[in-house]
């Protein structure tokens, strides 16, 4: 699974939650309006279920899901740490 | 350190559970099966995880379930000092429940009532001792909330008041006082504007995200009346509005059909994956 299709997945959940909202990428998605810390929590649900991996405490810092590129980066390092370790 | 026993292991008690035990304080939950404890442990956990995310400290876990038992039964709360019930928010069970405690809790208990609209005096009139019976309104998320509504009945006696008062305190909550009025003053409006707005669904005037957006982009509110309903539970709605459609025998409280609807169709909101909107659990 590459980068950009984390990332087209990521903001396809997004956009089913906020259809009328615009994101792209690099959009904070909780300075747009929308979006409150309740939905941090359902990205947590979301990526771990959809991606299979744990997300660890330590990572679950809301900067990390402020947009679809800082989730992919996340998603990206659990999944080369899940294949190192 | 106060022993706290919490009755209702749903969305209100996990939460005061948690805030309680953050806090130092040791907890004795209680439900009625083991399958909703272990539920309510799994929600803990999660929330615990979630805490940092949502504003508030970073928790460990562990940590916190470890100042929590669980419990099947009122039984298990002989030895707590206050009892904080919160249960499903209707009479019927509010009344049995309440007087299983005044049989098993020891003669110096405090009993805070759980209740977003039943009369604090009602409740204290079931058991023996409605000077030890105090309302406080929590709310939710019970751990992210620094204001509750503190209520008297009728009876309730001033240290009951006061001990009330020190515990929230000790747990990072300012009591607001309230007098005794069935809804109080939270939800004598809230029910009705989240019941208006489900009427507006209803009726085809607008969709519940057109609604939601109306009281975030002109309001300022942080969530929407139906994200709120979401977040509370639909069902929870509709049994206030109907707690307060039977004291006042007012017809502005007239609950929303849809509300009816979505209760019977299990679309109870966020804890059941769907409610005005859909989640993903």
């Amino acid at each position: 699974m590459t980068d950009t299709t984390i990332t087209a997945e990521i903001l396809a959940f997004v956009k089913g939650r906020f259809p009328q909202a615009e994101f792209s990428a690099a959009d904070d998605i909780f300075s747009i309006g929308y979006v409150n810390s309740l939905f941090a929590m359902e990205l947590v649900m979301f990526i771990e279920k959809a991606f299979a991996i744990t997300i660890p405490n330590d990572e679950l810092r809301i900067d990390n899901f402020r947009t679809a590129a800082a989730m992919t980066d996340l998603v990206t390092r659990q999944r080369s740490a899940v294949l190192v370790g | 350190m106060t022993v706290v026993g919490v009755v209702g292991a749903g969305v209100m008690g996990v939460g005061v559970a948690q805030s309680l035990a953050q806090h130092g304080h040791e907890v004795i939950l209680v439900d009625q099966d083991e399958e909703t404890l272990a539920t309510a442990r799994a929600l803990i956990t999660r929330n615990c995880r979630m805490s940092g995310l949502m504003g508030g400290p970073a928790l460990d876990p562990g940590a916190i379930l470890a100042q929590i038992t669980t419990a099947v039964g009122v039984g298990a709360l002989a030895k707590a000092a206050v009892v904080i019930e919160n249960v499903t928010e209707n009479w019927e069970i509010k009344r049995t429940v309440h007087e299983s405690l005044d049989e098993v809790c020891a003669s110096d208990t405090i009993f805070i009532a759980n209740t977003s609209a039943i009369p604090i005096t009602k409740i204290a009139s079931v058991g023996r001792h409605p000077d030890r019976v105090v309302g406080v309104h929590f709310m939710n998320p019970v751990p992210a909330k620094p204001v509750v509504e503190l209520i008297p009945g009728f009876h309730t006696s001033p240290e009951t008041v006061e001990r009330t008062r020190e515990l929230l305190l000790s747990i990072g909550k300012k009591a607001v006082d309230v007098k005794d009025s069935a809804g109080f003053v939270s939800n004598r409006v809230l029910m009705l504007t989240v019941n208006e707005a489900a009427f507006l669904v209803h009726e085809g005037v607008a969709t519940a995200e057109s609604v939601d957006e109306v009281f975030r982009g002109c309001f300022g509110h942080p969530m929407g009346p139906l994200e709120t309903a979401d977040l509370i539970g639909v069902d929870t709605i509709l049994y206030s509005v109907e707690v307060l459609y039977e004291h006042y025998a007012d017809s502005k409280y007239r609950p929303c059909p849809l509300l009816k609807q979505m209760t019977d169709a299990g679309l109870h909101g966020r804890k059941t994956g769907r409610g005005f909107y859909a989640y993903n659990s």
